[in-house]
């Protein structure tokens, strides 16, 4: 991996740059919380918002700041960092194409949370039309979304200079992990850029008066399910090439660490329709196809849980474990760097299976819009990425601030990260049981004219009130510990561990750094999975919609 | 590149486990015919109340088909026609519903009567109602303001 | 996995500490959780008009 030519920290001007994403991030954290805090709380029946703020205003913000706003920031700083410390320190045209993005994201995220504050986009942060928000609120996503485009460049530059000075090396893993991403990302945010420039923002400014929102929401969906990729392939980062570091065993294989990362990017984009299995305007062969394709990227998944399982057994037994499970006391629980993601670890045993039922084309019909898949994606997204996101944050802050993690801050963090198990337990567990009693997501509190069938989901959500609650504690913590280690911790080194591989004479395959080939196939799946139901669905379209906005 | 023996074990099992799960899908749902629904056909969404089968919301039996019933819902912001409705037990029915406005998503709760309505589709599910009893019929598609106070109800009487 | 040549095959000690039986018995488990909650779906599905 040449480590030896690596630099070992990350650059003071490009640690600004990742700080200046972070601070954003946590601040969406903090928003994002109390929305959540208050969205369990008027759900339990026992508590009613003050000042006529509306329920579906609320969820518009928790959806937004949390689902875009935190994780894009988070990630395209974390990936920064990591690009940063393996392949070299950014170049200054590099670092300015990073801040370029850096503002923009800013000020779309400050154009659509005003439009939000003034009630003009209460559609939630999946926007589905005919609901009709401000053109400013499309306007301000766009901006994240090219943003990050920004932030993406910067990193596939940054790769390219090392690939250039490298010739025949395979590129550091994080780095090559952090490209894949970056590329998937890019492929996949020119579905939704293409609804909101095209369909979206000429609608709400008037340009047209009608929208397909059959091809509106396939477009979005296009996007949002290598979305949830997005979110979870820097949690896969961490597990496979720093977690190994940090608990001081090696990374099981970097070939097959690559090979995974390739088959994400081959299959999380042509997999869309899992997320409209109940939709009326789709052939349901070509669901089908597109549930059998969704089915081929638990295959990568598969592969991470084997490898990881392997490096903490193979870090266990080289420090005389004995047994079947001997191992599992030798791993390092006291240190929060490994304990909090490896809770994240652990929820997504859960987290698959339930993602699995959720993409078992007519199983769908159990669970779709139920709350059983708030309380998958609340494993996904807001546990198993989030706690990863969390254990990088106790290194990376004080690395990139030039602190140090202290034991205290270490103890409150394995705190936060115990307390946000036993929270989500509550939450996601009653969510996932409330939903396949039939209780709906997104919605507010009701008893539904006072039917029994809603009347034996209250407890379950007096239970998610608890869960939520107990949540947002964990999440007042984790702010403390953020402002803590970027403000108030001691001054020293903290190291950002970087795995070393166990068997160092097998060198990855150049073949994984052949993007053409890679992205040649994912635009042939892509073409193969979408062409046809898409002419389908623009030549049979119906009339298409006006604007509403009924809230 | 190299792959450990139990991995192999590991990746044959688990991918043997999800070719199961598919076939027993794919059997089901294209032989057995248990689709998710999937209509196909399209309405002008402003004219709902006017064109047949949604003029006439309700249950209506009907004969020569493979359902004994049609039951039509037209859903808008913040309803569903009709308000309540019985079904007899053991009915074969063909649910029949489409949206005057904004998506809605028509659930009946405790069944697998789920389906997403949207503004020129018609969506349709056929179901025998084999167990009585009161089903609630709500909105889980957000639809605006008074999303969760969409409902229906559908008794499944003797 | 590590480096078996560095290892002598005899000694039943190293041997052990090459050993991913409990890896193999993780993912398996895993598998079976799998398999349990999709066959628990499952039967509600089919149990559901």
């Amino acid at each position: 991996m040449g480590i030896a030519t690596e630099k070992l920290n990350v650059d003071r001007r490009d640690g600004r740059l990742v700080m200046a994403h972070f601070y954003v991030a946590f601040i969406a954290l903090a928003v994002g919380g109390l929305a959540g805090l208050l969205q369990v709380l008027v759900r339990s029946g026992k508590f009613e918002l003050p000042l006529g703020i509306g329920y579906y205003q609320v969820l518009t913000v928790h959806g937004v700041v949390l689902g875009l706003v935190l994780t894009t920031f988070f990630i395209m700083g974390f990936q920064i960092a990591a690009v940063s410390r393996t392949s070299g320190t950014l170049t200054n045209k590099q670092r300015v194409i990073g801040w370029i993005g850096f503002w923009l994201m800013t000020a779309g995220t400050i154009m659509a949370a005003v439009m939000i504050l003034l009630n003009e986009a209460t559609v939630l942060y999946t926007f589905y039309a005919p609901l009709q928000a401000h053109a400013i609120y499309y306007l301000g996503l766009t901006f994240v979304v090219v943003g990050s485009w920004f932030d993406g460049a910067a990193i596939i530059l940054a790769y390219s200079k090392w690939r250039k000075a490298h010739p025949g090396t395979p590129s550091p893993l994080l780095t090559f992990m952090a490209v894949v991403n970056t590329l998937m990302w890019i492929v996949a945010t020119i579905g939704v850029a293409t609804t909101v420039l095209f369909q979206l923002l000429p609608w709400s400014l008037g340009l047209v008066d009608r929208v397909d929102v059959l091809l509106s929401r396939t477009l979005f969906w296009y996007f949002g399910h290598p979305l949830v990729y997005f979110w979870l392939l820097p949690a896969y980062m961490c597990w496979y090439a720093i977690i190994p570091k940090i608990i001081g065993g090696k990374i099981f294989s970097d070939s097959l660490a690559r090979l995974s990362f390739i088959l994400f990017l081959l299959f999380s984009i042509p997999v869309g329709f899992h997320h409209q299995l109940t939709e009326p305007g789709i052939d349901p062969a070509w669901k089908f196809l597109q549930v059998v394709l969704t089915f081929l990227v638990i295959i990568p998944s598969l592969m991470t849980a084997f490898s990881l399982f392997a490096t903490f057994e193979s870090f266990g037994r080289s420090r005389g474990a004995r047994g079947l499970f001997g191992w599992v006391r030798e791993l390092p629980w006291g240190d929060a760097r490994f304990s909090v993601p490896f809770i994240g670890m652990l929820s997504f045993i859960p987290a698959g299976a339930g993602g699995i039922i959720n993409a078992s084309h007519q199983m769908n019909q159990v669970v779709h819009n139920t709350i059983w898949v708030t309380g998958h994606f609340h494993l996904t997204l807001a546990t198993a990425v989030i706690l990863t996101f969390f254990g990088i944050s106790y290194w990376l802050v004080p690395h990139l601030t030039g602190r140090k993690l202290t034991k205290a801050m270490n103890k409150l963090a394995i705190i936060q990260g115990v307390l946000w198990a036993i929270g989500m337990t509550f939450m996601s567990g009653a969510m996932h049981a409330a939903g396949l009693l039939g209780a709906p997501r997104r919605s507010s509190f009701s008893e539904y004219g006072g039917a029994p069938q809603a009347a034996e989901w209250i407890p379950y959500q007096i239970a998610q009130a608890v869960g939520g609650s107990i949540l947002f504690l964990a999440i007042i913590l984790m702010l403390y510990i953020f402002i803590n280690l970027a403000f108030f911790a001691p001054k020293g080194e903290q190291d950002f561990p970087v795995g070393e591989v166990a068997d160092e004479a097998e060198k990855a395959p150049m073949v994984f750094e052949n993007w053409k080939l890679w992205l040649g196939i994912t635009v042939v799946l892509i073409l193969f999975a979408y062409t046809i139901p898409l002419i389908d669905m623009i030549e049979n379209a119906p009339i298409g919609s006006k604007g509403y906005k009924l809230w | 590149m190299h792959m450990h023996k139990f991995e192999k074990i590991w990746l044959i099992f688990g991918v043997g486990a999800l070719l199961v799960f598919l076939s027993v899908l794919g059997v089901s749902a294209f032989y057995l015919g248990n689709q998710p629904p999937s209509c196909l056909a399209t309405i002008d969404q402003e004219k709902v109340d006017t064109l047949p089968p949604f003029n006439e919301p309700g249950l209506k039996k009907v004969e020569g088909k493979d359902w004994d019933y049609e039951l039509i819902f037209v859903a808008a912001a913040f309803a569903y026609t009709p308000g309540e409705v019985e079904v007899p037990l053991g009915a074969k029915v063909k649910v029949i519903a489409t949206t005057k406005d904004v998506i809605h998503g028509f659930q009946v709760a405790g069944t697998n009567i789920n389906m997403m309505l949207e503004p020129g589709y018609i969506s349709e599910y056929v179901t025998t109602f084999d167990k009585a009893g009161e089903y609630l019929i709500l909105c889980n598609e957000y639809c605006g303001m008074g999303h969760h106070m969409m409902t229906s109800k559908i008794e499944v009487v003797e | 996995m590590a480096q078996p040549q560095l290892h002598k095959k005899t000694n039943s000690k190293l041997e052990e500490t090459n050993s991913l039986k409990g890896t193999l018995a993780s993912v398996i488990l895993l598998g079976f959780f799998i398999i349990f909650t999709w066959v628990g779906v499952y039967f509600l599905f089919l149990d559901r008009f």
